[in-house]
């Protein structure tokens, strides 16, 4: 039994951690959060890609480092820790996701080595508007190679040079590759509760697009690139909540009330020690669903579903808490509580809500036990 | 991350299950085998057969030093037993108290002569022990007891009453705390000792708990002497022996019985609701049996981690001490909400309710597990100062003389 990250795993995380605390204090998020002419922060991008981070787990042969998920895992932790404002989750644990899953010998070798790079920032666009989307509802199209219709909110959708679309073929659903610079492509940013992560509504006219994957396959192809991104959503989404238990324990212990730390009243002690219990099962989950993506187990569709869902109430929780430890002050603009709570909230609904895993978790159990 | 054994600890859990299989019937499902509805005298008597057959084979206490009947073996190897054992239906045990903590205790504490007397019939069954540490008016706040010890020659005197002694009307031996002197702060005038059960004065009676079952008792000492020789620790180190004693039982107890989320999966999956489908169907019901699983597996996860540091000789982190404090609350609701898919015959209790009553036994066991070890209250405080740094509570009786400090109900 030996189920921890290794040495150098470890001091991979740490060295992302001690990256971010320098390169991305909250003051980086609330800069691209308050100033809606910065999408993203360049320099924090720049840093990751320097210490070759989107290259994680690509493998050498298509211009990655070839690492593996685990140490991705434990680089996703720390950028959610920081809230650091870039399009890592869009461009590393989907777009990139996509292609290695479905993408061609040709498709994996150009782009692949870009992503790896940063040289090229991808995304991932399946949302069509408030409300869910379904194999059946989709109403983008793809036919004769052409895009046509809108998607909206597409994450870091005003910055990415390209992206896989979710969308109606002939046959069935397909995975469609778009170059978003390219004819046919239109976008405007989309207010979202968390701007400092930036989303657009990207409308195809006619834009020229690439099958990733064969048709009538994206409606199970998305479900599968959704279960692997689910964790590395899972380990950021820890991270956050990990940042929220730290900054309400450490506020309770200097703040004082009634003449002594408010963090002497059970009120406030038992609520933290809720937080830590709710991100400790999140995080031993989000562990062993780490362990099911470097491996490619079978348990990964039950153990995305529980990393998935564990994660999201842990780091809504913590947020919220997080805020009412705070008291009034925790309610201003000025504090860095709703940085968390926003962005909290946001990565609970990229690739899916809770409802919608937990639904996915009992199915994946289903039919494990018929099997 | 690696969940495989080494060669050796698969070779030993070859080796144990061979054992069992040969020893043992594997469980089940559903059924609750040899722990059904017995009495304890009757149950008793099973599980001392088992555990002396289990030491014959070098199989009881595997992690105890050699000397006293154990195996010397690491820890981890006890871990393997365990998990395989629970896939057999073997008695339940009664010796979970004296192993898990009062024979630590024993070694911590006593001299070498009674860790070779009392240790051994321990690890055998031979001989059951439990722990007097509640009073009517000390439970969270145990330093609060008044059970008083006077010495007398070569000798103590004790009487007083402790409460909630789980299994003290089986037990042969017992650890106890008393206190020796009422001038003296609560936590200073406190003095630990172990005694025959069967001394004179020594009066136990059952209490009959919600279940109707009586797993505990009131224990009452009039003029009962114990020689000085069975003393633990200096007089006055009555807390710090039993904080040993308390390390103890946080790593002994945590997990739950049945039922966990995939008994309910499974029920749900054969209960019908209003449509005729089963209630596996229904989003609100897969929404339970989702959460459930998902805390049940976390915590399958945190053992997996605490299993890693004990296997590199490490103790395991401060995630470890969440088990109960989740495992319990979540048998309760589970346990009532299996009921609810059952509708009004979810409150038939016996050979007619599904899963061999399960989901109804858990609901009427569930409350003392959130209070027995530390109540889920108290560990909440203790996760918070511990783990998380925060200041201790007010304590308004911490310097005050035993005698002074006011008492309520
Ligand atoms: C099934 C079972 C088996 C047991 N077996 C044994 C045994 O073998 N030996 C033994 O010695 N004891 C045993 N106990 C006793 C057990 O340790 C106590 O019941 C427990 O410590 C609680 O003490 P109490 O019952 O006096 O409740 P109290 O301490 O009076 O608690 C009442 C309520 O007040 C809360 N409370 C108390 N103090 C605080 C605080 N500081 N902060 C917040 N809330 C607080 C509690 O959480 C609880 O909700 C057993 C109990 C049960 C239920």
């Amino acid at each position: 039994m030996n189920f921890d990250f290794s040495d150098a795993q470890k001091a991979l995380k740490k060295q992302t951690r001690d990256m971010l605390r320098s390169a991305c204090d909250l003051t980086v998020p609330r800069r691209v959060f308050e100033d809606s002419s910065e999408s993203y922060s360049k320099d924090v991008w720049a840093a990751l890609v320097d210490m070759e981070a989107p290259a994680t787990a690509i493998p050498e042969e298509y211009g990655g480092i070839g690492f593996g998920y685990l140490e991705l895992c434990a680089v996703a932790e720390e950028v959610g820790r920081s809230l650091a404002p870039v399009p890592f989750s869009s461009s590393v644990y989907l777009a990139t996701e996509a292609i290695l899953m479905a993408g061609s010998e040709e498709q994996k070798k150009e782009f692949l080595s870009k992503l790896a790079t940063g040289e090229a920032i991808g995304t991932f666009a399946l949302s069509e508007g408030p409300g869910l989307v379904t194999a059946n509802s989709l109403s983008v199209t793809y036919a004769g190679g052409k895009l046509q219709g809108t998607k909206s909110p597409v994450p870091d959708g005003d910055i990415a040079d390209f992206a896989v679309v979710v969308a109606e073929g002939t046959t069935g659903s397909c995975l469609a590759l778009v170059d978003l610079t390219g004819d046919g492509v239109s976008r405007k940013p989309v207010d979202t509760v968390d701007p400092s992560r930036s989303h657009a509504a990207i409308t195809f006219d006619g834009a020229p697009a690439q099958l990733l994957g064969s048709e009538g396959a994206g409606w199970d192809l998305k479900n599968r690139v959704f279960d692997r991104a689910a964790i590395l959503f899972a380990m950021e989404q820890l991270g956050g909540a990990d940042a929220c238990l730290q900054m309400a324990a450490d506020y309770s212990r200097g703040r004082y009330a009634f003449g002594r730390p408010i963090g002497s009243f059970q009120a406030i002690k038992h609520k933290l020690a809720d937080v830590y219990i709710r991100n400790e099962l999140a995080r031993a989950n989000n562990y062993y669903g780490a362990w099911a993506l470097s491996t490619d187990a079978a348990e990964l569709p039950m153990a995305a579903a529980a990393a998935r869902v564990g994660s999201i109430e842990a780091y809504q929780f913590a947020s919220k808490e997080n805020i009412q430890t705070h008291g009034g002050i925790g309610f201003t603009w000025e504090s860095d509580c709703h940085l968390f709570y926003r962005r909290s909230k946001l990565l609970s609904l990229s690739i899916g809500s809770a409802r919608v895993w937990k639904d996915r978790l009992v199915s994946a159990l289903e039919s494990r036990n018929a099997a | 991350m690696d969940f495989n054994d080494t060669p050796q600890q698969a070779a030993f859990r070859t080796e144990v299950r061979s054992w069992l299989e040969a020893n043992a019937e594997r469980k089940v499902e559903g059924k609750r085998g040899l722990n059904r509805r017995i009495d304890s005298e009757k149950g008793l008597a099973i599980a001392k057969v088992w555990q002396a057959k289990k030491a014959a084979a070098g199989y009881a206490c595997l992690g105890f030093p050699e000397e006293y009947g154990g195996q010397g073996r690491p820890l981890f190897d006890q871990i393997v037993y365990d998990q395989e054992e629970e896939q057999f239906d073997v008695p339940r045990s009664f010796f979970a108290i004296g192993l898990g903590m009062c024979a630590p205790t024993m070694m911590t504490y006593a001299t070498e002569e009674q860790k070779q007397r009392h240790i051994p019939p321990m690890v055998s069954g031979e001989e059951v022990w439990c722990q007097l540490f509640s009073e009517p008016s000390a439970g969270s706040d145990l330093a609060g007891l008044g059970t008083r010890a006077v010495q007398d020659g070569d000798d103590w005197v004790i009487n007083g009453q402790k409460v909630w002694t789980s299994g003290a009307h089986y037990s042969d031996w017992g650890i106890l705390v008393t206190r020796h002197d009422r001038s003296l702060a609560k936590h200073k005038g406190l003095t630990f000792f172990f005694l025959d059960m069967k001394s004179p004065g020594v009066e136990v009676r059952p209490i009959k708990q919600i279940s109707g079952a009586s797993d505990f008792n009131e224990v009452y000492f009039t003029n009962v002497r114990i020689p000085d020789s069975q003393r633990l620790g200096g007089v006055g180190d009555g807390w710090t022996v039993s904080l040993t004693t308390l390390m103890n039982e946080r790593l002994a107890v945590g997990g739950a019985p049945p039922p966990d989320a995939m008994d309910l999966f499974k029920l749900a999956a054969s209960t019908q609701l209003e449509d005729g489908e089963p209630a596996l169907a229904d989003r609100a019901v897969r929404e339970k049996v989702a959460d459930w699983y998902v805390q049940a597996e976390g915590l399958r996860h945190i053992r997996s981690r605490a299993l890693t540091a004990l296997s590199r000789g490490e103790a395991p982190g401060p995630e470890a001490s969440i088990s109960k404090v989740v495992s319990a609350p979540k048998l309760q609701d589970i346990s009532a909400y299996g009921m609810d898919l059952l509708d009004i015959g979810g409150s038939i209790i016996g050979d007619e309710a599904p899963a061999d009553s399960a989901f109804q036994n858990g609901y009427l066991y569930a409350p003392g597990l959130r209070i027995a070890g530390g109540t889920d209250e108290i560990l909440r405080n203790i996760i918070a100062e511990r783990v998380l740094g925060l200041p201790g509570d007010i304590r308004v009786d911490r310097d005050k003389p035993f005698e002074d400090i006011p008492t309520g109900r």
